[in-house]
């Protein structure tokens, strides 16, 4: 391998890990329909976004109980969350707390 | 006679603590969509009573979201049953519903301040419970048509959150 190769291939695994750190940061869909999120369970990153999807005609929410946050989701509309702490999260509708999910966010 | 029994059964259930009723035939779903309806109706009435008497945040925001879903599940009724070409038909429960709850809002007319938002927190738990009671047991497994029965489970899961909800609310406030 001549330097200049050692270079390129530096540089090369330089950008590909660039480019995976940034692939990296998912996005996790839930939907809600019936009344219920689903996946009620969900696993993702610290750097992932969470995206609620409401294909119910009443509004809901996603809110943790830890009151890290509480996002509101309009009928039909579709609501983020960026998970920044690692650990597991509960969240609950606040309209209709029968509504239950869970999300086990790993550190990176 | 058996099935007057069980129907009776289902009627006392519908009506736990209130006024009794005898419904002598099976119900069909123009009458389950009017008593569904009705007692959506009757929730959202008693919001507006809440919303003009209280001053608790929370009963406040209880009876905003008691408004705003109602309204929603009557209006998906309403379409739905224009969509079947079903016109709701006025029946003896849903007239007993709407008469206990004419009957609910003069007694809690009477309170106010914390006094009123208990009571009605309470009412709404014994309300959505006896609702939800009657969906279950008496008025999804009677109704024919599959839209209709999805149409009253969702507002059944819809009506169990509310429940819950205001079991919370009513525990708060004591």
């Amino acid at each position: 391998m001549t330097c200049r190769d050692a270079m390129f291939a530096a540089l090369a695994c330089g950008s590909i890990a660039a480019f995976a750190s940034v692939a990296d940061a998912a996005i996790v869909r839930v939907t809600i329909s019936n009344i219920a999120y689903a996946p009620a369970k969900i696993a993702a990153h610290v750097g992932d976004t969470v995206e609620w999807d409401n294909k119910d005609f009443v509004v809901h929410t996603a809110t943790a109980r830890n009151g890290a946050w509480d996002v509101n989701l309009p009928a039909g509309k579709s609501g983020r969350v960026l998970l920044k702490k690692a650990g597991k999260i509960g969240y609950y509708c606040r309209f209709h707390p029968n509504m239950k999910g869970e999300i086990d966010v790993s550190a990176k | 006679m058996a099935r007057f029994v069980s129907l009776a059964a289902g009627a006392v259930l519908l009506f736990a603590g209130g006024a009794a009723f005898a419904q002598s035939a099976k119900l069909t779903d123009p009458q389950i969509a009017h008593i569904a309806y009705t007692a959506g109706v009757v929730d959202i009435a008693a919001a507006n009573q809440a919303l003009k008497k209280t001053s608790n945040p929370q009963v406040k925001a209880f009876a905003e979201d008691m408004v705003r879903d109602h309204t929603s599940v009557n209006d998906k009724a309403l379409a739905l049953c224009k969509e079947l070409g079903v016109t709701p038909e006025d029946n003896d429960t849903s007239k007993s519903i709407a008469k206990q709850g004419e009957e609910e809002r003069a007694k809690l007319e009477s309170l106010s301040g914390a006094a009123f938002d208990k009571a009605y927190a309470e009412n709404e738990v014994k309300y959505h419970h006896m609702v939800n009671t009657a969906l279950e047991n008496t008025l999804i497994p009677n109704a024919s048509n599959p839209k209709l029965k999805s149409l009253l489970e969702t507002g059944l899961k819809i009506f169990k959150g509310h429940e819950e909800h205001a079991k919370t609310l009513a525990a708060s406030l004591k």
